[in-house]
């Protein structure tokens, strides 16, 4: 049992392409181990793009409270529902706690509605829209408050040895030289 | 295309070979149909005003019927019309093409291979040790450096990034805008042509991009910023076990 690998790599020069290929062969005695994930038939395809557009499209969701305004809608996703935002906590004098406080994505049936409110002084000094139903072809309201689910980390160096690389198109040495050359140039 | 298109696809010599052979010629075809870098390319020339709408081949047809769809999807940000009003379809094609690439292999019988091109990659199976391809993620300031790896047993995973040939990406709604705060974009999704398309599309949402991957089933995606710091979509980590 063999496995083949070619490399193949076309540079263009002068409008003339040059091509060449590198054989690696590997023997080994491996058993070949039978797929259990099929990924090539069409309904895969289509059931797992899910669009953002929102008019219209409400999404079926758990977490229907009947609150009048906190029921999660809009953009449709299938991942737990964001935790919700603090509501405003009533002071004594029955005012509100000065801050911003942004309320659930609500459907609005026409789309998203989303409205932060702004508390000063103890009073509504504003209240925001964030997102607001539109016509179903340009509806989309991305949220610009940070969604508390998403995680970020520091990237830091690791193993190199993995069996492929994904990066953004690698650049041939010639342009890199070329590059550097130019660069050499400028200054 | 212009870049390098790897293929290790598992199974007996002579037959994987030609399997193989059968994915670069395939390729070749695609690059003579969709290069802009080639003068007498197919879209070089509908660029140039020269081929008539009816008058293009079925695979250019698709390829403006999945990019018009794309377009709406992703609310207008992916958009194969350039600026000048050129159409490039680099965004969609190399997808595209991968995915279809690696159905010729898959028709032919093989259970165990990758198709790579351009740091854009769909795999089916397992590696020659039998675990899952182990995928790693280019630090886009250092690029002979890793700086995460993801296990897959299929699907794709597309990367998009301003970092190798300049600002290539641009913001149809505001072509003028410069990236600076994104410097890749990693999409894993069910097959690289989902995950291209959508990569490209995020990528050029800016800062936004990672919230509409979190946005789409299916999709999980691996942003990295000028500040060296990665943000990731809440599923992206069934992705980092061996």
């Amino acid at each position: 049992m063999f496995l083949a690998v070619f490399l193949f790599e076309t540079k263009e020069r002068g409008g003339l392409y040059n091509i060449y290929m590198k054989k690696f062969f590997y023997g080994a005695g491996i058993v070949l181990l039978s797929a259990f994930y099929v990924i090539f038939t069409r309904s895969a395809n289509t059931s797992a793009v899910s669009a953002p557009d929102t008019a219209g499209n409400p999404s079926t969701d758990t977490n229907t409270a009947n609150t009048p305004g906190t029921t999660s809608a809009g953009l449709d996703t299938t991942k737990p529902n964001p935790k919700p935002t603090p509501t405003p906590t009533p002071v004594a004098g029955g005012k509100y706690k000065d801050g911003s406080y942004t309320g659930s994505v609500a459907d609005a049936y026409y789309g998203p509605l989303e409205v932060k409110a702004v508390i000063s002084g103890g009073k509504i000094a504003d209240v925001q829209f964030l997102q607001y139903p539109s016509d179903r072809q340009t509806s989309i309201g991305i949220n610009t408050e940070a969604m508390p689910y998403l995680k970020t980390e520091a990237i830091a160096a690791q193993s190199a040895n993995v069996n492929i690389v994904s990066g953004a198109t690698q650049t041939s040495l010639a342009f890199r030289e070329s590059l550097a050359a130019a660069l050499a140039q400028a200054k | 295309m212009g870049m390098p298109v790897t293929l290790e696809v598992l199974g007996e010599e002579v037959r994987a070979t030609k399997a193989i052979e059968g994915a670069f010629d395939y390729f070749e075809e695609v690059d003579q149909k969709f290069s802009t870098y080639k003068e007498e390319s197919e879209i070089s020339r509908i660029n140039r005003g020269e081929l008539a709408s009816e008058d293009e081949s079925p695979e250019m047809k698709e390829i403006f019927r999945l990019s018009e769809e794309t377009k709406k999807q992703t609310n207008g940000y992916f958009d194969i019309r350039r600026p000048d009003g050129k159409y490039d379809p680099s965004g969609i094609v190399k997808g595209w093409a991968i995915r279809n690439a690696a159905w010729i292999i898959k028709n032919l019988g093989f259970e165990d291979f990758y198709v790579d091109a351009g740091g854009d990659i769909q795999v089916s199976g397992k590696n020659a040790k039998g675990e899952k391809w182990s995928v790693g993620i280019r630090d886009p300031r250092n690029q002979i450096q890793i700086v995460k790896t993801v296990y897959l047993s299929g699907g794709g995973i597309a990367t998009s990034g301003t970092y190798i040939r300049g600002q290539h990406i641009y913001d149809p709604k505001d072509p003028s805008r410069e990236f600076h705060k994104v410097l890749s974009l990693t999409v894993v999704g069910p097959d690289i042509y989902e995950a291209d398309r959508f990569a490209t599309a995020a990528f050029a949402m800016d800062e936004e991009g990672i919230k509409f991957i979190e946005g789409l089933e299916g999709f999980e995606g691996y942003q990295i910023g000028e500040n060296g710091v990665a943000t990731m979509t809440s599923g992206f980590e069934r992705y980092t076990n061996a």
